[in-house]
């Protein structure tokens, strides 16, 4: 069944409180999720408490300040810190989001901060995406085609077939969507997900693609692709402002008018 | 230990290749219970005004006899496929889910075959 309750070594404990330098006027608190595969403690909460006059602007320049200047040992993933590699995705006071374009003043009071939901924790905030890219995978996010290309010219797109594709092609890969999705918290061993239907739309949506029919065939299944219930948790929470429900609507749609049209 | 590579685990067993009609007809049954609904409301009404006769004397039209008919098909079947879906999602163990399925589905029918036969019963015999 449904776990609604944490299992009991997953249950959070208070951790360490990092004060601020006593000069320090303009003070904000983070409280952060601290978990190591290397000891049999629960997970806790550190508290940091940050000198807002000597860091950057967003989440993740908090993050990093604690990194390099508090403690040393809290893991995350970073990279672009412009919001177009999508590896620091996290959930901040309870929404998913990439911390490097989220600003610290978009939120008030305490600012906490968690791996993203229901995924196995690796450590601290990093959370297993195994599982989440080979679904990605599966879908085969690339070009099929049968005709061959033409022998002088790329295969040619309209402006207008590759206006069909903005939306899509923005995605990220940062799985805030999905691990917002109480559909995919439930049953992702099966349900592919906001973020992959999203993706699998975009290949469907290719005008140069050829493989309509066969990436159809593969979405049509009670889990892959109808455990989406429409509840939008998705779209609400896409740090890139995309619409992966109405994506998953679309690929219904066509499902639809392959049967019933 | 287990050496299943990410990408046959994502897999998984393939796709069903079905599901469109089940999630279709959830939305024609919800569609078509709304006028039905609205139908439905004179006849409970009637149940709370109207004496055993009267009740049978509207009842005893084409038009009533296909709505009551079509709203106890409709009404069953959205709740069976509904009721499906909360199953699949949050029933996990393979054994309790497919069982689980089976009997709701199973006790939705019986429920609708008694309606009918009792209308049925109650229009042949007034």
């Amino acid at each position: 069944m449904v776990e609604f309750v944490l299992p009991k070594n997953s249950r959070l404990t208070k951790g360490k409180t990092f004060k601020a330098p006593e000069q320090a006027v303009n003070v904000r608190v983070f409280e952060v999720y601290r978990w190591d595969p290397d000891t049999d403690e629960n997970p806790r909460i550190d508290r940091y408490e940050i000198d807002m006059d000597h860091c950057g602007p967003m989440v993740l320049d908090a993050i990093l300040k604690i990194k390099n200047e508090i403690d040393s040992t809290l893991t995350f993933r970073r990279s672009c810190r412009e919001g177009v590699c999508g590896s620091c995705a996290m959930n901040i006071n309870g929404k998913n989001t990439l911390a490097c374009i989220k600003a610290i003043d978009d939120y008030q009071g305490v600012i906490k901060v968690f791996p993203l939901p229901h995924m196995d924790v690796i450590k601290d905030l990093v959370a297993d995406m195994t599982h989440f890219f080979a679904q990605y995978a599966s879908i085969k996010p690339w070009l099929e085609t049968q005709t061959p290309p033409p022998a002088d010219t790329e295969r040619l797109q309209s402006k207008e077939e590759r206006a069909r594709l903005d939306g899509l092609y923005e995605c990220v890969l940062c799985a805030c969507c999905s691990t917002s999705c109480p559909s995919y918290w439930w049953n992702s061993e099966r349900y592919l997900g906001p973020a992959i239907l999203l993706q699998a739309y975009r290949w469907l949506s290719d005008s140069r693609d050829e493989n309509t029919g066969e990436r159809l065939d593969e979405l049509e299944d009670p889990f892959k692709l109808f455990r989406c219930h429409t509840i939008m948790n998705c779209t609400d929470t896409c740090p890139k402002g995309l619409n992966p429900g109405k994506a998953i609507a679309e690929i219904k749609k066509q499902l639809v008018t392959r049967h019933e049209g | 230990m287990i050496f299943k590579s990410p990408l046959a685990r994502a897999q998984g067993l393939g796709s069903a290749n079905k599901g469109t009609g089940h999630w279709w007809m959830q939305r024609v049954t919800a569609v078509a219970l709304i006028p039905l609904s609205f139908w439905a409301l004179n006849l409970l009404s009637l149940s709370f005004n109207a004496d055993y006769q009267e009740t049978i004397a509207w009842l005893d039209s084409p038009f009533n006899i296909a709505c009551i008919i079509a709203w106890i098909v409709a009404v069953f079947y959205h709740a069976a496929l509904g009721l499906q879906v909360v199953i699949e999602d949050y029933v996990s163990t393979e054994w309790m889910k497919i069982v689980g399925v089976w009997t709701s589905n199973l006790i939705f029918a019986f429920l609708a075959l008694i309606a009918l036969i009792a209308m049925i019963r109650i229009i042949a015999t007034g």
